[in-house]
């Protein structure tokens, strides 16, 4: 079976891009280890915009109930290849 | 606690259809330049209006672009006023960081006719086509009125209080007469007053349209609004944000702060007429002149000027002139009254904060700005500018007047210091 999941460095930039236009923190500060709220700053209004945009570049679904557990941008990353895998 | 403390006008901000700061905009209007041009967009099209006095310089490319997308337009305008006010006054743009300002003395009254108006219909259209889960989770602080109060409270640090006065086209002088009252009341030592507006978007142009309200003189964008004219039908719609900081005489000394005026008197009333139409005999605006005059301590014959609201209604500019004349009697053959609405349009919210600053700037610099599109005037029994007047030297005051839908009138009397 092929898989469609996209390479971890491909959504990490891609993320990035979209934490910079909605937060304005530099692409590359937006790196794996990095938490939203703790380390980038991006308060939680500006999460909710990140989620929906991320949902529309993507093509995947992010639940409401899920965002809590995205902690890094790594858990992001993660949970996005999962759902486009 | 009432004070007899004198309030004074330290800093001046605005961007308008004239410029995106106080000097250009203050050269736009001696200049005689109108603002408004025709509006080329495709939403505009089937308009039975398609004019207005859109900002000359665009806030997004005076703000930091995240500062911008988390406000709407009219926060937008509000910040660029404010920002502009703030430092005019010689203090330090940076929340609280200004040791000239105890920020638990420092309150913000920032008006807005509509509110957010934009941002609630483009959140509406994200809606219908795309779901509930594509609405802007900004979507409320940006839309609630009270957003560019807020927001420029934030950007100062101000804790003695944020206050967003609705009343309609009378809002922005409304705000005026709230910070001096609050400093009046001893509530704060500062305000940052204003008023702001970005309600250029085809549904309130519909709206104001369907009233009957709006010029529609399409084809002739800068000869449309032309208050006192013979041809006048109809206001043109403007977009922007003006600001003004009043300090208590005290604080404002303490500093050595650079003073353009007294805020002396402010009084608002209503009509109790009409929910739209003006007091044909002009019996509120009249009272409201009257009461600021007292509050002021001023009598009609220290009145030397007065920027009117004259919106270029059929109706309004002739109850507003009687109404002028009823309330300085035989004083109103030497004042010198004006319309700067001739050359931005009509900002509504924004009106009385936009036409304060020219006020307060007339007196500053003893020029009255003209009342452009005066080609065939009516006779109103004023001495109305259709060029710029100098004023005279010595003690004088002015008055501007704003009023609005509801029977709304504001009064607020400046004078030299």
């Amino acid at each position: 079976m092929t898989s469609t999941a996209p390479a971890s460095e491909d959504v990490r930039a891609a993320l990035a891009d979209i934490v910079n236009e909605v937060a304005g923190i530099p692409v590359e500060d937006v790196q794996l280890d990095k938490a939203f709220i703790d380390d980038l700053d991006v308060d939680s209004l500006s999460m909710v915009e990140v989620v929906v945009a991320a949902e529309e570049k993507f093509g995947v679904t992010i639940p409401d109930d899920e965002v809590k557990n995205l902690t890094t941008v790594g858990d992001a990353v993660a949970f996005i290849i999962n759902a486009k895998g | 606690m009432v004070t007899t403390r004198r309030v004074l006008v330290t800093g001046l901000g605005a961007t308008s259809p004239l410029g995106g700061d106080v000097a250009s905009t203050w050269q736009g209007l001696l200049d005689g330049r109108s603002g408004v041009t025709q509006l080329t967009d495709e939403w505009a099209e089937g308009l039975e209006t398609r004019i207005a006095g859109t900002v000359a310089v665009e806030p997004t490319e005076q703000l930091e672009r995240v500062r911008a997308r988390r406000l709407d337009r009219s926060g937008q305008f509000a910040v660029v006023a404010a920002n502009e006010a703030w430092a005019d006054a010689g203090l330090a743009v940076e929340a609280g960081a200004d040791p000239l300002v105890d920020t638990e003395r420092l309150a913000v009254a920032m008006a807005s006719g509509i509110g957010g108006v934009t941002t609630l219909l483009s959140n509406y259209d994200a809606l219908l086509q795309k779901g509930p889960r594509r609405v802007s989770p900004l979507s409320i602080p940006m839309l609630m009125p009270n957003g560019p109060a807020a927001a420029v409270g934030l950007t100062i640090g101000a804790r003695a209080g944020v206050h967003t006065p609705v009343s309609a086209c009378a809002s922005g002088n409304e705000s005026i007469a709230l910070g001096i009252d609050l400093i009046r009341l001893g509530r704060a030592d500062v305000v940052v007053v204003g008023g702001t507006e970005a309600a250029i978007h085809a549904l309130p142009l519909a709206a104001f349209s369907r009233m009957m309200a709006l010029s529609k003189r399409n084809d002739d964008p800068a000869a449309a609004s032309r208050p006192w004219d013979a041809g006048r039908d109809g206001f043109v719609m403007g977009e922007g944000g003006a600001a003004l900081v009043l300090e208590s005489e005290e604080h404002a000394r303490a500093r050595g702060a650079k003073v353009y005026a007294e805020a002396a008197g402010a009084a608002i009333t209503a009509d109790s007429h009409d929910i739209a139409q003006p007091d044909p005999e002009g019996l509120g605006a009249t009272r409201a002149m009257r009461r600021a005059l007292v509050e002021g301590g001023l009598t009609p014959a220290d009145i030397v000027h007065i920027n009117a609201h004259a919106t270029s209604t059929p109706q309004g500019d002739v109850a507003e002139a009687r109404a002028i004349r009823q309330a300085l009697e035989s004083a109103v053959d030497r004042v010198v009254v004006t319309s700067t609405k001739s050359m931005t349009g009509h900002l509504l919210g924004a009106a009385g904060a936009l036409e304060s600053v020219a006020t307060v700037l007339a007196l500053h610099h003893r020029k009255v700005p003209p009342t452009i599109n005066l080609d065939d005037p009516e006779d109103v029994g004023l001495d109305l500018a259709d060029k710029v007047r100098d004023l005279p030297a010595g003690d004088a005051a002015a008055l501007n007047n704003s009023f609005g839908f509801g029977g709304h009138n504001v009064a607020i009397a400046f004078r030299t210091v």
